[in-house]
């Protein structure tokens, strides 16, 4: 039999009735296949089919390739078992635990079966794990635990010490030495995948703003693309330069605060109140541009809605071009000092294998080696027809991570400086037509923290029955949990900074 | 060592002269909104632009600053443009029906009862509880520390335990999943005790309003003393409320 393969772009929408549903056997298959030849998948999602089945979406990317491939399956509503594919693929891991809690689908023979963010699934039919929304996490459901002789575990939040969201840590100890860290989310999850498909668009876009507040520009983008896709709008093209202008204002910002954030966890504190204090700046540039300093409120469907005029793109220019030269100084200040690398080289290490099978995206793989960048392997936007350089290292650890943090504020300075100078022409804002039916659509975008995806789903009445969101957090909170892994326990909070990854994305 | 202290020279002071001089802000912030006209019930008819009832609850008569997500999209449910925000960025409040702005007057945060001012008045030991936000306030929150804010001059600070704390400060709409946890911080802070609303999430739900998995805002489940409205307020925002309720800006 030959398959029917399926491709699509990134921003691309398509008729539903398009994607091949495969049976189970050759879906696994696809998928394993793929894999194995040095693809990644993209997402595993399920979604409510015609007649209450479950229909589960796979999306294949190949690195060297633009095109993501797509396909389908069906699962019975009544006997709602899926083989697992984890213990091949260890990346889908928590795909599958999402669609078993979202969807009462189990995955049998699944080695770590726990619900994801406890709440109740959107069949209303039994959950696969009783009581999950009744009993505060972890509910039923222990953490791993190591025994034997001197092991100790330590037990850390939902609440933190510092001024940061809930989830909870639990370290599995021999001395100061983490021999393994389970990572419980779910605190934070406000239900925003749902009330996407229930509420009016006008609603949709604060929520879309609102899935991290560190990466407004990020999410709402993908949202106004999803929505431009699905209803046939091209923004123009000043439109996109004012979004990508925005998008790595916000990547500069959190880079380089994040950089502070290493700073004073290192006990450096100079370099940890001038990285903060230059976070600021970007941050302001964001509210100059939309009135809020996270860009609330700037973009939206069909463009954008505010202008850079040209008395503040000259400003722009002046304060991007002090920041650059004082990040310049301040990075230099901070990575030459001998206590400083000596704190960061070598902890927390992130091998590249490791980092391709647990499906890490953004700094954090690049970091670890894995030469992915949506913004170059899946261009959209204003990056189709400006490129940016791939920042790259191989040693995983935190000083790879701090590293291309740099290296990337660098390139965004470069690429917004260029930019000023040639921002084209066009329409602000258009006005959206309504969404088309039955249709599907994909958009992946490069945020800070890594590859940004979401898809949405329209039904006959063109409303949208089905929306997902996926925060680059979702894999990337496995890579911390293998950084620390014999790493000490004063190492976490290094760790863990030099990711920075997002509760409420994971959450949502 | 020498390269420290040049940067050290280069970098300067920082801190904003707040509160003895008032910031500037950009022209296009959105601090307190301003009804220019009148709006009546008839005009009000982009209901769908107000999903959070700040302004239709009221029917137009008034806007509802917890409710409010500062948003652009918000001013089309004014036909006539009748809504425009201000840069007056002091907005927080000892009450939740302060928040409503009547007349474009809003009653501001006022001073702790006397008994209590004096024993937070010089020192206020905060611990924050992010209760299902976005990260947003927080961020806001975290800005505080940082050397343009400068919390610490104020005797403000934020510690690492409830037990340490004077007060919660809390953000996010309290998540089904954070309830029990919220609950127990504030059980753990001695007495006498406030609590500090930050954001449209802590103060009515935000944009989760109404939500299934969220209890839209903490004063369901604590009582609150200081509410900063905001999406999210902006740092200054929130230490102007602080100062307010420590009775420590100049009349």
């Amino acid at each position: 039999m030959v398959l029917r393969k399926f491709c699509i772009w990134n921003g691309q929408s398509w008729n539903l009735s398009q994607v091949p549903v495969f049976d189970a056997d050759i879906f696994r298959k696809e998928i394993l296949e793929e894999c194995r030849s040095g693809a990644r998948v993209v997402n595993l999602f399920g979604a409510l089919g015609e007649e209450g089945d479950i229909r589960m979406f796979a999306v294949i990317s190949k690195d060297d390739d633009a095109k993501l491939s797509l396909f389908s399956v069906l699962i019975s509503k009544d006997k709602s078992v899926f083989p697992s594919l984890t213990p091949e693929l260890t990346a889908v891991h928590l795909f599958e635990r999402e669609i078993a809690e979202q969807f009462g689908v189990v995955f049998e023979g699944h080695p770590w079966f726990k619900p994801v963010r406890y709440h109740e699934n959107f069949r209303n039919v039994p959950d696969c794990w009783p009581g999950i929304s009744s009993k505060p996490i972890p509910g039923d459901y222990p953490f791993f635990k190591i025994n034997g002789e001197e092991v100790h575990e330590v037990a850390v939040g939902p609440i933190h010490a510092g001024i940061i969201e809930p989830g909870h840590f639990r370290f599995q100890c021999h001395g100061e030495e983490i021999l393994h860290l389970e990572i419980q989310l779910g605190y934070q999850h406000r239900g925003i995948e749902k009330m996407m498909e229930e509420v009016t668009l006008e609603r949709a876009v604060l929520l879309a703003e609102s899935v991290a507040g560190d990466t407004v520009i990020g999410h709402v983008m993908a949202y106004c693309s999803l929505i431009e896709s699905l209803s046939d709008c091209v923004i123009s093209p000043r439109a996109e330069a004012l979004r990508a202008l925005a998008l790595e204002l916000e990547r500069l910002s959190n880079h380089i605060g994040d950089l502070g954030a290493l700073g004073a966890d290192i006990g450096f504190l100079p370099t940890a109140a001038y990285f903060g204090r230059l976070r600021g700046e970007f941050l302001n540039l964001l509210m100059e541009l939309s009135g809020n300093r996270y860009g609330r409120s700037f973009c939206r469907p069909g463009g954008v809605l505010f202008d850079l005029d040209p008395g503040m793109k000259d400003d722009f220019r002046r304060r991007l071009s002090v920041a650059k030269k004082e990040l310049k100084e301040l990075a230099e200040l901070f990575f030459s000092k001998p206590s400083v690398l000596a704190r960061l080289e070598g902890v927390g290490i992130v091998s590249e294998k490791t980092a391709r099978e647990l499906g890490m995206v953004g700094p954090a793989a690049r970091a670890s080696g894995l030469s992915y960048d949506v913004r170059t392997d899946h261009a959209f936007g204003m990056y189709r027809f400006r490129h940016l350089p791939i920042s790259l290292a191989s040693t995983g650890d935190v000083f790879a991570r701090a590293q291309i943090r740099w290296l990337e504020a660098q390139r965004s300075l470069d690429f917004l400086l260029e930019l000023l100078d040639q921002i084209p022409k066009g329409e602000l804002c258009k006005t959206v037509s309504p969404l088309k039916p039955g249709q599907m659509a994909l958009v992946m975008v490069e945020g800070w923290r890594g590859e940004i995806v979401h898809v949405a789903m329209t039904d006959p009445q063109s409303k949208i029955n089905r929306y997902k969101i996926k925060d680059p957090s979702f894999h990337n909170w496995d890579g911390l949990a293998m950084a620390v892994r014999g790493a000490q326990i004063s190492d976490f909070p290094l760790c863990n900074k030099s990711f920075n990854l997002s509760y409420a994305g994971h959450d949502l | 060592m020498w390269k420290i202290i040049k940067a050290r020279i280069k970098q300067g002071y920082r801190t904003l002269k707040y509160p003895k001089e008032e910031p500037v802000f950009p022209e296009r912030f959105r601090g307190k909104p301003v009804i220019t006209g009148p709006i009546s019930l008839e005009e009000v008819r982009h209901k769908e632009f107000d999903p959070t009832g700040a302004l239709t609850d009221s029917n137009g008569s008034a806007v509802d600053l917890g409710k409010l997500l500062f948003n652009e999209d918000v001013k089309k449910v004014c036909l006539q443009g009748h809504l425009v925000y201000s840069q007056d960025y002091r907005m927080a409040v000892s009450k939740r029906e302060d928040l409503i702005l009547k007349n474009n007057e809003l009653k501001l945060a006022y001073a702790l009862e006397e008994k209590i001012k004096k024993i937070f008045g010089r020192s206020l030991r905060l611990r924050e509880v992010c209760a299902g936000s976005c990260n947003g306030c927080d961020s806001e929150i975290q800005a505080l520390n940082n050397v343009v804010f400068d919390l610490s001059r104020f005797g403000i600070e934020f510690v690492a335990s409830p037990r340490h704390a004077d007060g919660l400060m809390v953000t996010g709409a309290v998540t089904k999943n954070m309830e029990l946890a919220l609950k127990k911080a504030y059980e753990a802070v001695a007495d006498p005790k406030i609590v500090i609303a930050v954001g449209a999430c802590a103060i009515s739900g935000g944009p989760f309003y109404g939500g299934k998995e969220v209890c839209n805002g903490v004063d369901s489940l604590i009582p609150v003393d200081l509410y900063v409205p905001g999406c999210p307020p902006h740092p200054l925002t929130i230490l102007d409320g602080l100062l307010r309720i420590l009775d420590r800006l100049e009349k």
